[in-house]
């Protein structure tokens, strides 16, 4: 499994995963740098990622919308707070209200990101750092219906009884 | 204590209405006395009430007397509860570091073309 490591700080509202990749860091930064690479991996299978503009730069936005099955667009933003290719990159993602001029929805939470790339012996280890201000913004992107969770949540839930 | 199936119906149950999340949150965030929350929703003080029953029925809430006020607080820690949803969250991310992989993995075992050239044969 290329996941090695899941901490969540749940008072600061943080989750950090961490993964090992079999290829170079320019080829993991690749996948972020390169918008068809990025629609890729970024939206689950069934609800795949367009990416609309793309510019990974300090100050550069990222416009991208996924489609679910029904066809529904949930558009999303990244304004790129700092770039330090090919090693990490830090950024805002957002909800957008719609998919022309991706206008951030203010009623939406935002969450600050930082990505980082680093090398192990011509491997890659890859840390995503993703915090949310408030358990209320965290609950709202849950239920944007966007992530395949829901069925892990029910399985959550079935656990925290059990306990 | 009850089936854990039955549980489980009756958490459910309780989180299937917008008006009782709404509480929820409240309620994790901090204790509130019954008539403040209330004063949230359209509605009257008894329906607040039962709403606040079945989440404590559910197990999600728990009530104690202050004087003339009754105050409700989430009983399932907030903290755990962030905690399962940064959970939720940690799934979104075990799919797209999968997606990753594939996609790196695929390109290797593909054609000697290392280009952003996009294969024909990928959806």
């Amino acid at each position: 499994m290329p996941v090695t490591d899941v901490n969540t700080q749940a008072e600061a509202r943080t989750l950090t995963i961490t993964a090992e990749f079999a290829a170079p860091v320019e080829r993991v930064w690749e996948v972020y740098a390169d918008p068809r690479q990025l629609e890729r991996v970024w939206g689950p299978p069934t609800y795949p990622a367009t990416v609309v503009d793309h510019s990974l730069t300090k100050g550069g936005r990222v416009h991208y919308y996924m489609t679910s099955p029904e066809g529904e667009k949930y558009p999303g933003w990244w304004h790129v707070t700092s770039v330090d290719a090919p090693h990490g990159f830090e950024f805002e993602d957002g909800f957008a209200k719609n998919a022309d001029d991706f206008a951030p929805d203010e009623a939406m939470p935002v969450s600050q990101n930082v990505y980082r790339f680093e090398d192990i012996g011509g491997k890659t280890r890859a840390t995503y750092v993703s915090t949310y201000t408030t358990a209320e913004g965290l609950q709202k992107v849950l239920d944007m219906g966007v992530i395949e969770g829901s069925s892990q949540a029910i399985n959550q839930i079935d656990d925290l009884i059990a306990s | 204590m009850t089936d854990p199936e039955d549980a489980a119906d009756a958490m459910f149950r309780a989180l299937a209405d917008r008006t009782r999340r709404d509480i929820l949150r409240r309620i994790l965030a901090g204790e509130h006395s019954v008539s403040a929350l209330a004063e949230h929703y359209p509605m009257s003080f008894a329906a607040v009430q039962k709403h606040v029953a079945v989440l404590e029925r559910a197990g999600l809430l728990v009530k104690r007397r202050h004087g003339r006020e009754q105050l409700a607080s989430g009983d399932v820690e907030a903290i755990r509860s962030v905690a399962s949803m940064l959970g939720e969250l940690e799934q979104i991310w075990r799919g797209r570091i999968s997606r990753i992989d594939e996609l790196l993995t695929t390109e290797k075992t593909g054609t000697t073309d290392i280009t952003n050239n996009p294969t024909p044969e990928e959806k």
